[in-house]
């Protein structure tokens, strides 16, 4: 393993040693909030990071994984594509975002926004959620072991979210919905890789009402046209 | 045009005034007979009016504007003999490989979806031929654009639709679209009948839904935000490509000095006039200003920041000519990026299509209903029989002829100035025809020292 102190590097070298390894394992030390740590990662390397991270931990990631002991600022893996990242501390704002594909862990909570736009990842947090968690996902599986705060998936597509705690209250166009065997299999396999305990019969799911999905359109003079008259 | 002596109704801007009534009838000015359509159409349908194009409405524009010409103070330069550059470089200061282009005005963003794939692949034949660059737009990068471009710009937009770093890295350069002219404010729209398999798959949505994307960035929410945002993009691409940061026109003075401080290479100033392929009508006829008052603001940040021509500005919203883009040029901007201009220039709106635009209950020249899917011309449209309609290699030499008429006229007025390089041009060489114009463009009225509210 070799190590590289934030401390005497700067972050543009730590990135470029990073990008352009091939192989191996790197521990990143006195990281003390930097941002972009361990960014555009695409190859098969393992990172750790000990200490906390600012804005954009392991953004757009790509391949490999990324632990960071500590926390971790805005934008935590945003864009992931595959591999993983973990955190074991808490996330602030976005952890995840529009993440295409990929695992992401949260051992503490996430802030708000958690997953926002999420469009394939999964991502499991240990503790809650913030406010717009899942706010207009797309597709992937956000799992909660503990509470959701307000406005919980508002405006969601095809993502589904599992939340063993508590609601605030759900956002708009968003339901609870029945848990398949499906459902139950990919949150087991979830758990499982996230190393986090829980038994899955006692989470919720969360989804689409896909009353958003098309707008509303009238056509009075249609109906009159074709049929004489208009329904009131 | 059988007749010049005969009324002409409905060929400008003001054809509801030039139709002949009778003497006995009288049109509301309120309730003019468009006021009463869109009346009539909302309590039919109950849902407000979305459509494709810029504002149509009555704007002053960079026509209001004159070049003054060299005459006993300053010569002027031959036309056909001394140079006049109109190269332009984006980007040098922090970028390993700037933005070279060899004409000042590029091809806006426009996503696949929102255009069919030949029409983009026209822009990136055209656009390549005369040595500039493309854009790609809110629905990620396809195979076919990055082919045919030989330089891409990539927009990183509020929802992501299609972003992948691997694209990232095949970039020319990255834009970061915070908002575009006809819609401040607003999110993309793309309707149902564009969102075919292809389509949704690129975005990651279902198929045949509405899209409407996400107004805001997901993952930051100020300026000061977008200052990391833009270390972790040039981290992820190795500060290899310049970074730009795309505006609609509503506060350039300040949305350009904060661009500025979050580290852009390059400033977009979309004016209200800028066009869309699918937004609500109320947005793009009321929200923000129009270009010809966005550009004075805009290069104003840049010189009080002392960043001038080295933060490059370009400036876009109702761009149709050699004579817009050199005033743009003269009021400050670098560069110009066209939208509507290079869809007309490929094709949209061709009277060929005469007949197929009247059974859509519209003309050619008036057709505006880009979100609908069955463009006529095939450009604004994923229906594969519409679509085949335009020939890329033809649409290509289109635009590649116009942004060479748009260079050259540009040249010649740059020339008759006495500028060697097109970028030469200053608010200087400028006067207003209007005093509204004066006032906006910070120019002087016509024949006057006036400039309505400056303040020495
Ligand atoms: C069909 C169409 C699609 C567009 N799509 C996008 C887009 O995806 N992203 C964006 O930032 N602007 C988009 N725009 C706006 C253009 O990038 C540009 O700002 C505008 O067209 C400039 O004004 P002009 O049309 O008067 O030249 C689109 C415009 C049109 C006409």
């Amino acid at each position: 393993m070799s190590t590289i102190d934030l401390a005497e590097t700067t972050l543009r070298e730590l990135n470029r040693t990073l990008q352009s390894a091939s192989t191996g394992s790197f521990r990143v030390t006195n990281p003390r909030g930097a941002h972009a740590v361990a960014a555009g990662l695409n190859s098969d390397i393992e990172v750790e990071i000990d200490g906390p991270v600012g804005y954009y931990c392991a953004g757009m990631h790509q391949v490999g994984s990324v632990t960071v002991r500590g926390n971790a600022s805005t934008g935590l893996a945003e864009n992931i594509m595959s591999g993983t990242v973990r955190i074991t501390g808490n996330a602030t704002m976005s952890a995840g975002a529009t993440g295409h594909g990929g695992l992401v862990v949260v051992e503490g909570n996430a802030g708000a926004r958690c997953g926002i736009s999420m469009k394939g990842v999964d991502i499991v947090v240990g503790g809650n959620v913030g406010h717009m968690t899942g706010f207009m996902a797309q597709a992937g599986n956000l799992v909660v072991l503990g509470d959701a705060a307000a406005d919980l998936g508002d405006s969601i597509y095809e993502a589904n979210i599992f939340v063993r705690g508590a609601i605030e209250s759900l956002g708009s166009d968003c339901i609870e919905k029945e848990m398949t065997d499906d459902n139950f299999a990919v949150l087991e396999r979830l758990l499982t890789a996230s190393g986090l305990t829980a038994r899955t019969d006692e989470f919720r799911r969360f989804g689409s009402a896909r009353q958003l999905y098309n707008f509303a359109v009238d056509d009075i003079d249609a109906e009159l046209a074709n049929n004489g008259k208009a329904s009131v | 045009m059988s007749d010049q002596n005969q009324p002409q109704p409905e060929t400008g801007p003001s054809a509801a005034a030039q139709v002949i009534e009778p003497w006995n009838l009288r049109e509301s000015y309120t309730y003019d007979r468009r006021a009463i359509a869109e009346i009539r159409r909302a309590a039919n349908t109950g849902i407000y009016r979305i459509r494709g194009w810029g504002a149509k409405r009555e704007l002053p524009t960079l026509d209001d504007l004159v070049f003054l010409g060299a005459s006993m103070s300053r010569y002027p330069l031959e036309g056909y003999r001394e140079a006049c550059g109109t190269d332009i470089t984006i980007g040098e200061d922090r970028a390993e490989n700037p933005v070279k282009l060899d004409i000042p005005i590029t091809i806006a963003g426009m996503s696949f979806g929102s255009l069919s794939a030949n029409a983009k692949e026209a822009l990136g034949r055209g656009a390549s031929e005369m040595g500039t660059s493309t854009t790609t737009g809110d629905g990620g990068m396809t195979p076919e654009e990055r082919g045919h471009s030989s330089k891409l710009v990539y927009q990183y937009l509020p929802s992501r639709y299609g972003m992948n770093p691997d694209d990232l890295r095949k970039a020319d350069a990255i834009e970061v679209v915070v908002g575009q002219g006809a819609k401040p404010g607003g999110g993309g729209m793309l309707m149902g009948q564009k969102i075919t398999e292809r389509v949704a798959q690129m975005r990651t949505l279902p198929e045949g839904i509405d899209q409407r994307s996400a107004c805001r960035h997901p993952d930051w929410t100020g300026p000061d935000d977008l200052e990391i945002k833009i270390i972790e993009l040039r981290e992820i691409v190795g500060h290899r490509v310049p970074i730009y940061i795309k505006v609609g026109a509503a506060r350039p003075y300040y949305d350009t000095a904060l661009s500025v401080k979050a580290g852009a290479d390059a400033v977009v100033v979309d004016g209200m006039q800028g066009g869309t392929a699918a937004t609500q009508d109320v947005f793009i006829e009321h929200v923000g200003i129009p270009t010809i008052a966005a550009i004075p603001e805009a290069v104003r940040a840049l010189q009080d920041l002392g960043v001038h021509r080295q933060v490059k500005l370009i400036a876009a919203g109702g761009i149709r000519s050699g004579a817009d883009v050199a005033k743009a040029i003269a009021l400050g901007a670098d560069a110009v990026s066209i939208g509507t201009a290079a869809l007309i220039a490929i094709g949209d709106n061709d009277p060929q299509y005469e007949s197929e635009y009247n059974k859509l209950g519209t003309k050619a020249g008036f057709w505006e209903d880009f979100q609908a899917g069955n463009d006529p011309a095939g450009i604004t449209t994923q229906d594969p029989a519409l679509a085949s309609r335009l020939d890329p290699i033809i649409g290509g030499r289109r635009l590649a002829n116009y942004l060479k008429v748009l260079s050259v006229e540009a040249q010649t007025l740059a020339r008759a100035c006495g500028k060697s390089h097109i970028t030469n041009l200053e608010p200087e060489d400028l006067a207003a025809l209007t005093v509204e114009a004066a006032a906006m463009a910070k120019v002087p009225l016509a024949g006057t020292g006036w400039i309505p509210g400056a303040t020495d």
